[in-house]
């Protein structure tokens, strides 16, 4: 017996489901786009209507650009999650590694403890973290941020890497050690290049909160040198309540980067999620 | 790292596991445990006196934190009860048709739907207070369309609705992940256990509620402990639309922005590490009865019915 095919009542019910919420899910970002584009009057005039000849404008981002200083905030975003995620996927795979591969006294203990991270927000600890960088005289530096998000994304990374690692056929690790490689070389050399996929998906994952992070720039490094994007445009939104334009010009900035990248690596994220890596 | 007998120690694990053991437990770990032991001293001329329990009596009895601490307890459970009733049942009415099989352009309603959960809570919060506002007027001319115009009141800025409307919009931004996560255990529901059941005559509706319902719970179940998790953990869509004082008169204060409050002061209080770490520590206790509650109740019941 074949398996019921979706009749055709059925088929439209889906998509107009389906249709229905991705137009509630995109309505935000689409309206504040389109009207960023367009001039202060056309914006109260006309909000739900694309920009026209007539009413197109890029004041907005005049503003924004000549104002702000996001390209550097831009920058040290840029830095900070880079740099985070650079340490999170090494030292992640590492233990991974050590996790998956060998067994020694301690091991599921060390997986639980590191396991913890999970669930248990970092965010708890702010106020002896705060006390902690205060002491070593970090406060206001990127290695602040940096420590603190590499500590976030360990565990995760760390719980998905090591499931995907116990996948890597024994086989070519033990033909490895019997050509006498360390076992550094077969990490680096041979399972290394295999969880790559696998590296992608932990990446995107560990991307996302990083970038869009506004509790800890808050608070480690609110100076004018070390703001993050994602705090400067939480500043600059602030100082222009009253600038529609400027706004609207701000977010659209802030809103592409995300979604292009986004874009590029959905799928990246979607299999990530799909293929049951948060158990 | 003890080596198993007759073997040398095998130094490369302690090089493997070093770097991530101790900056997790640098940064996290111990300000972690820090942070509880703060919560049991105070400031005293200059000293950190041990005080015990008082931090946490002074946060439960005393007018000037508790009417704060229960109204930021009071909503956030509010928060998080609505993104239960409202998120769960949107993931599972998304994730149905998306499962369907030969479904066409499911790869594009999966992209498009998930987009909002990859935004910064500072675009997602100023977005939807724009949108909201009485002053540009999207959303009243959207409901003048469907003709219900009257309806329509600054939500974000009266005591009674902005709670609720607050929970709406990080609902709408996190709906992309009960959806996947749904979507995922329905597309690995075996072939056998559909067939079987519609050669039992369970078909339709029926087969969704008595067949793949009870196969998708422990999906749902892992959803309702991060979204419980997320929850008591939130602070920043809050702060981003209504600032740290929470308004109007601290009806969306949850707990993310009472800690923030209370541990960096805002206008005429000077901030208090001791209390902040109370209240973190509270968040944390929180946090953990949740998790035990998910790992041992819910997790050993459902297990039956995985594969």
């Amino acid at each position: 017996m074949s398996r019921a095919t979706a009749s055709l009542p059925r088929t439209i019910g889906a998509h107009a489901i389906l249709l229905t919420y991705t137009a509630i899910a995109l309505f935000p970002v689409i309206i504040v786009i389109i009207n960023s584009f367009k001039s202060r009057a056309a914006i109260f005039g006309a909000p739900l209507t694309p920009p026209t000849p007539k009413t197109f404008d890029l004041i907005g981002y005049t503003t924004v650009i000549g104002q702000g200083d996001f390209i550097h905030y831009f920058q040290n975003s840029l830095v900070v999650t880079v740099a985070s995620l650079f340490f999170v996927l090494l030292f992640g795979a590492m233990a991974a590694f050590a996790l998956s591969e060998y067994r020694f006294r301690g091991n599921s203990l060390m997986g639980l403890y590191l396991a913890l991270g999970i669930m248990i927000p970092i965010r708890l600890g702010t106020v002896a973290i705060l006390q902690l960088m205060v002491a070593s005289g970090l406060v206001n530096t990127l290695t602040a941020l940096i420590l603190v998000y590499t500590a976030q994304g360990l565990p995760l990374a760390i719980f998905i890497l090591s499931e995907f690692m116990k996948q890597v056929s024994d086989d070519l690790k033990n033909a490895g050690r019997i050509d006498g490689l360390s076992e550094y070389t077969i990490f680096f050399r041979l399972v290394l290049p295999l969880v790559r996929p696998s590296m992608a998906t932990v990446a995107v994952f560990t991307m996302i909160p990083i970038w869009n992070d506004l509790w800890f720039p808050l608070i480690l490094a609110p100076s004018e040198q070390t703001k993050t994007v994602t705090l400067g445009a939480q500043l600059f939104l602030g100082q222009f309540v009253t600038n529609w334009n400027a706004i609207l010009a701000a977010l659209s900035l802030a809103i592409m980067p995300v979604l292009i990248l986004y874009v590029i690596f959905s799928r990246q994220l979607i299999r990530g999620i799909t293929s049951g890596a948060v158990k | 790292m003890a080596a198993a007998p007759k073997r040398p120690f095998r130094w490369h694990i302690g090089v493997f596991l070093a770097p991530a053991v101790l900056v997790y437990t640098a940064i996290m770990i111990l300000p972690l445990a820090g942070t509880l032991q703060l919560s049991l001293f105070r400031n005293i001329n200059q000293s950190q006196v041990f005080v015990g329990l008082e931090n946490f009596r002074m946060l439960f009895g005393d007018p000037n934190w508790s009417v704060n601490f229960w109204n930021a307890l009071r909503n956030n459970v509010w928060f998080f009860i609505i993104h239960m009733l409202v998120q769960n049942p949107i993931g599972v009415l998304l994730a149905a048709p998306l499962s369907s099989p030969r479904l066409r352009f499911s790869a594009f309603y999966r992209t498009a739907i998930f987009v909002p959960t990859i935004l910064s809570f500072v675009i997602v919060g100023f977005a939807w207070k724009l949108i909201l506002s009485p002053l540009w007027g999207v959303a009243p001319h959207m409901l003048d369309l469907v003709g219900l115009k009257s309806l329509f009141t600054p939500w974000l800025g009266k005591e009674q609705y902005a709670l609720t409307a607050l929970s709406l919009i990080s609902v709408w931004q996190f709906v992309g992940i009960p959806m996947m996560l749904i979507y995922a255990a329905l597309l690995s529901i075996p072939d056998e256990v559909i067939e079987a059941a519609e050669c039992d005559g369970i078909t339709g509706m029926a087969q969704f509620w008595k067949i793949k319902l009870p196969l998708i719970l422990p999906s749902i179940g892992i959803i309702s402990i991060l979204t419980f998790v997320g929850n008591f953990n939130a602070f920043d869509l809050i702060y981003t639309a209504q600032g740290a004082l929470a308004g109007p008169n601290y009806s969306t204060d949850i707990l993310g922005t009472f800690l923030y409050r209370a541990f960096f002061g805002f206008q005429l209080q000077v901030g208090d590490p001791n209390m902040g770490a109370a209240i973190a520590t509270m968040m944390f206790l929180i946090i953990l009865g949740g998790v035990c509650v998910y790992l041992f109740l819910v997790q050993t019941r459902l297990r039956r019915y995985q594969f």
